[in-house]
C-alpha cells in the first residue's frame, strides 16, 4: 500500500508534465501555423474586426437578416440553450408570440412558410447559421427597408449558401454574418 | 433530410470500420506484442523508473484494485485543492473565482469518475490552469484506468488458471502513450484545420456589425475536446458542450467528434475478440450491443427530424424538425444520434440540448444510460457487460440443465452474489436519488444550506418533465455519463453532494465487481469445452443476454419512465 502511494504520486507527476506540458504546447505550437494562428477566425470589415466567422451575433434591426432566437442573448462570454421541455406551456407560449411577431415584422410572408429555426433557440445561443429557407423568408421585408430589389436579394443568399460537406452529408447553410456584411455591400 | 441520414450512416459505417483494425492494434499493446509505436517504449522506461515501478512484475486481481484506487485516490486529493484555490493560481485571465467546496468536489469526482457532469459552466467557474491542468489530465487518466482495468479482466479470461493478471501501470501508462496521447495529437490537427481555437487569452470584446458591444470567451479548446471525446469523458470546455462552435465548428468536425468519442468502445471488444482469439465471442457481443443502440437510435432520429407536434399544431414550417435546443449545421439528425451515442457510451457531451428533445427521445437517451453496456464507456462499458454474460451464463445453465460455465471456467454462488449486487447497484443508486429528491420537490420543502429556496426552484420545467430532469441527473451520475437535462439548478450543496457520492459508488464499485470476478474465476481449474458445455459465442446466448439486459435494466426503471418522459408523451397527443 505504502509503495503504491510513493509510486501513484511521483507517476501522477511525470504524467502531469507528459499530458498537460508537453501534449498542449504541440498542438499550441501546430496552431500557430494555421491560418488564424489559434485565435478563431474573424471576420474584417474595411480592416475592421466585426467578430468571429463561427460565433452567432444579434441580427434584430429589419435591415438585416435576423439569426435565431438565443437563450444568452448572443453574448459569447457564456453559452447555453433555453433548456425549455417540448411539452412546456410557458415555452410554447413563447414560441407562439415569436412566430406572431414575426408575422408581423414579414407580412407577405404565410404562416406555412415560417421555419422553425427562426422561432426556436440554438443549443449554444451562438448558433451563426440559418437555413437558406429561413433566409428567403426574410427578403420581402429587407427589400422593402433597403429599397434593393428581391432578386438581388435572392441572388445575395444564393451566393452565400454554404453546402454539404463533400456534397452529400450534412445541412445547407447560410451564415448569418456573412451574409448581412454581403448585405451592407450591396446597392 | 436524405442528406442528413446519409451523413448518420456513414458516420456509424465510417465508425465500425475504423474499429476493427484499431481493436487489433490495441489488443497488441495490451499483449505486449510489437506495435508501430514501439518508439515511445524509452518513455515509458523512464516513467516507470521515475516512479518506481517495476512494470514487469505481474499483479494479482487484489493488488491491481490497491494501485487502481490509491492512484484514483491522489488525484481525487490534487483535482481538489486545485479547484478550491483555482482564482490565485496562473493562466486565469478571465479572473474566475475559486469553487466552493461542494462545487469542488462534485467536479472534482465528476472527472475522476470519467463522468464530467458539470455543474459549473466553462466559461465562468474554471480557470485555464484548470481546464489543462486539472480536468483534462483527468480526462486522459480517468480513461486508461478504465481501459487498465479490463485488460485486467481480458487476461483473467485466458485459458489457464493464474493468480498473475499482468501490471495495472504497465497497462495504464500504455493506454495513454500508444493509445490515448497520439490519437488526440491526429484529431487536434483535424480541429485546428477547422478552425477550432488554441490560445491562452482571455475573453475578446467586439463590436459586432449591429453594434452591440459583447464578449466572446476563448482558450486552449483545441487541446482539451479530443481527449474529452476519445476518453469517452464528455466534459465540455464551454457551457453548451459540443454546440458551442468553437468547441463544434462543422459538420465534418461534428463526424470526427463522433467517431473519436465511440471508435474506441467499439474497437474494444474487437481487442476483447484479438486478444483472447474468440472473434466469435466479440462478435456475439458487438451484435447484441449494436442492435441495442441502432434500436434507440433509429426511434430518435425519426422523433427528432418529425419535430415537436406542439409546434407543428401552431401551422408552421417544421422542415428542420425539432430545432429547440439545436443547431443549424448539424441539424436534427445528426443530433439525434449524438444524443443516443453519447448516452449509451459514457461520454456524456452534447451538440444539442437534451432537455428540450422530444419526451420519448429522452427517454431513449435515459435508458442508455440505464442499461450502460450499449458499446459503453472506456473499458467500463464492457465490464458492465461481462456482468450480465456471468448472469446470462448462470441463468441459461439453469435452464438447460447444464453447469453454468464461462470460457472454461464455473461460475458458483460467490461470482454470481458479486453480479447480483452490482447489477442491481445501478437502479438502487437512481431510483433512490430520483425518490429523494422527488419528495422534496413534491412538497416543496425548504431546504436550507442545501439549496437556498424551496425544492421545486430546482426545475425548469414542471410537471413530468421535471420529474424527467430529475431522474435525468441520478441516471447519468451513476452511468457516469454526465449530460444532463441542464435546465435543472444543479450547483448547490444537494445537487452537488449527492450526484457526488452517486458518481463515486457507481464508478468504483461496477469496476471492483467485474475485477474480483474475474480475478476468482481465473484462479479456478480450467475445464476444457467438451459437449456438455453452453456455447457462450452463438446468437442463441446473444438473444439471452440480450433478455437478461432487457429484465433488469429495462424493466426496473420503467415504472420511473412512465411517470415521467412515457406520461409526457402522451400528454402531447
Amino acid at each position: 500500500m505504502k509503495s503504491h502511494i510513493f509510486s501513484a504520486i511521483r507517476l501522477t507527476l511525470v504524467l502531469l508534465a507528459l499530458c498537460c506540458i508537453v501534449y498542449p504546447a504541440f498542438i499550441w505550437g501546430i496552431a500557430y501555423f494555421t491560418p488564424s494562428h489559434g485565435h478563431g477566425d474573424m471576420v474584417e470589415v474595411n480592416g475592421k474586426v466585426v467578430g468571429y466567422a463561427l460565433i452567432g451575433q444579434s441580427f434584430t434591426a429589419d435591415r438585416y437578416f435576423n439569426g435565431r432566437p438565443s437563450a444568452v442573448g448572443y453574448n459569447a462570454a457564456g453559452s447555453g440553450g433555453s433548456n425549455k421541455g417540448p411539452t412546456n406551456q410557458e415555452y410554447l407560449a413563447s414560441v407562439r408570440a415569436a412566430i406572431d411577431t414575426f408575422l408581423i415584422k414579414n407580412p407577405a410572408i404565410k404562416r406555412t412558410d415560417v421555419p422553425v429555426e427562426l422561432v426556436t433557440a440554438s443549443g449554444s445561443g451562438l448558433d451563426p447559421d440559418i437555413s437558406p429557407q429561413a433566409a428567403y423568408v426574410q427578403v420581402p421585408r429587407i427589400a422593402k427597408v433597403r429599397g434593393i430589389s428581391e432578386d438581388k436579394l435572392k441572388a445575395l443568399i444564393a451566393q452565400n449558401i454554404q453546402g454539404r460537406l463533400l456534397g452529400v452529408f450534412g445541412p445547407v447553410r447560410v451564415n448569418v454574418l456573412q451574409l448581412n456584411i454581403a448585405l451592407d455591400h450591396t446597392k | 433530410m436524405h442528406a442528413e441520414i446519409i451523413g448518420v450512416v456513414a458516420t456509424f459505417i465510417a465508425t465500425v470500420l475504423l474499429a476493427i483494425p484499431l481493436g487489433k492494434y490495441i489488443a497488441k499493446v495490451l499483449a505486449g506484442e510489437r506495435t508501430v509505436l514501439d518508439f515511445m517504449a524509452p518513455l515509458e522506461r523512464f516513467f516507470f523508473r521515475v516512479s518506481g515501478i517495476d512494470a514487469t512484475r505481474e499483479m494479482t486481481w487484489q493488488e491491481s484494485l490497491v494501485a487502481l484506487l490509491t492512484i484514483n485516490l491522489i488525484w481525487f486529493v490534487y483535482a481538489m485543492v486545485i479547484l478550491m484555490i483555482q482564482g490565485s493560481l496562473p493562466l486565469n485571465p478571465d479572473h474566475n473565482p475559486s469553487m466552493s467546496p461542494d462545487l469542488a468536489f462534485n467536479t472534482a469526482i465528476s472527472f475522476l469518475v470519467n463522468c464530467n457532469l458539470q455543474d459549473y459552466s466553462g466559461e465562468t467557474g474554471v480557470s485555464y490552469f484548470t481546464q489543462i491542468g486539472v480536468l483534462m489530465f483527468l480526462q486522459f487518466v480517468s480513461a486508461a484506468t478504465g481501459v487498465a482495468a479490463l485488460a485486467v479482466v481480458m487476461n483473467a479470461m485466458k485459458e489457464r488458471t493464474t493468480d498473475k493478471l499482468g501490471n495495472f501501470y504497465n497497462y495504464f501508462v500504455k493506454t495513454i502513450t500508444r493509445i490515448l496521447l497520439p490519437l488526440s495529437v491526429i484529431v487536434a490537427v483535424i480541429f485546428l484545420l477547422n478552425g477550432m481555437p488554441m490560445t491562452w487569452e482571455g475573453r475578446d470584446t467586439i463590436t459586432t456589425l449591429q453594434g452591440d458591444t459583447v464578449q466572446v470567451s476563448r482558450g486552449p479548446v483545441a487541446a482539451f475536446v479530443p481527449i474529452k471525446h476519445l476518453g469517452t469523458n464528455g466534459g465540455g470546455f464551454f457551457g453548451a458542450n459540443s454546440a458551442h462552435p468553437f468547441e463544434n465548428p462543422n459538420y465534418l468536425t461534428c463526424i470526427v467528434e463522433l467517431v473519436s468519442q465511440s471508435v474506441l468502445p467499439m474497437a474494444l471488444v474487437f481487442a476483447l475478440g484479438f486478444y483472447l482469439k474468440r472473434r466469435k465471442l466479440a462478435v456475439m457481443i458487438f451484435s447484441v450491443m449494436t442492435i441495442g443502440f441502432l434500436l434507440l437510435t433509429i426511434s430518435t432520429v425519426m422523433l427528432e427530424m418529425k419535430g415537436n407536434p406542439e409546434i407543428a399544431r401552431m401551422g408552421i414550417d417544421l422542415h428542420s424538425g425539432a430545432m429547440e435546443g439545436k443547431e443549424v449545421r448539424f441539424g436534427a439528425a445528426i443530433s439525434a444520434y449524438w444524443s443516443i451515442l453519447t448516452t449509451v457510451i459514457s461520454t456524456g457531451s452534447v451538440n444539442a440540448m437534451h432537455d428540450s428533445y422530444m419526451p420519448l427521445s429522452g427517454m431513449n437517451q435515459m435508458l442508455g444510460m440505464m442499461v450502460n453496456c450499449f458499446y459503453g464507456g472506456k473499458g467500463v462499458g464492457i465490464l458492465n457487460f461481462y456482468i450480465f454474460i456471468i448472469i446470462a451464463v448462470f441463468i441459461s445453465g439453469l435452464m438447460v440443465g447444464r453447469t453454468p460455465e464461462f470460457l472454461g471456467k464455473k461460475i458458483e454462488a460467490r461470482e454470481m452474489k458479486i453480479a447480483i449486487l452490482i447489477v442491481l447497484l445501478h437502479p438502487f443508486l437512481i431510483l433512490v436519488g430520483t425518490a429523494l429528491s422527488s419528495y422534496f420537490a413534491a412538497h416543496d420543502t425548504a431546504m436550507g444550506y442545501w439549496f437556498s429556496g424551496k425544492a421545486s426552484g430546482w426545475l425548469s420545467n414542471g410537471g413530468y418533465h421535471g420529474f424527467s430532469q430529475m431522474l435525468y441527473q441520478y441516471t447519468s451520475s451513476s452511468a457516469n455519463n454526465g449530460s444532463g437535462f441542464e435546465g435543472l439548478s444543479d450547483n448547490n450543496p444537494f445537487w452537488n453532494i449527492t450526484t457526488g457520492f452517486v458518481m463515486i459508488l457507481g464508478r468504483f464499485l461496477p469496476i471492483i465487481g467485474p475485477v474480483a470476478i474475474a480475478g476468482i474465476l481465473a484462479q479456478k481449474k480450467y475445464i476444457p469445452e467438451s459437449a456438455g458445455t453452453l456455447q457462450t459465442d452463438t446468437a442463441t446466448f446473444g438473444l439471452m443476454v440480450f433478455g437478461v439486459i432487457f429484465i433488469i435494466a429495462a424493466l426496473a426503471f420503467f415504472p420511473a419512465l412512465a411517470l415521467g418522459p412515457i406520461a409526457e408523451h402522451f400528454s402531447m397527443h
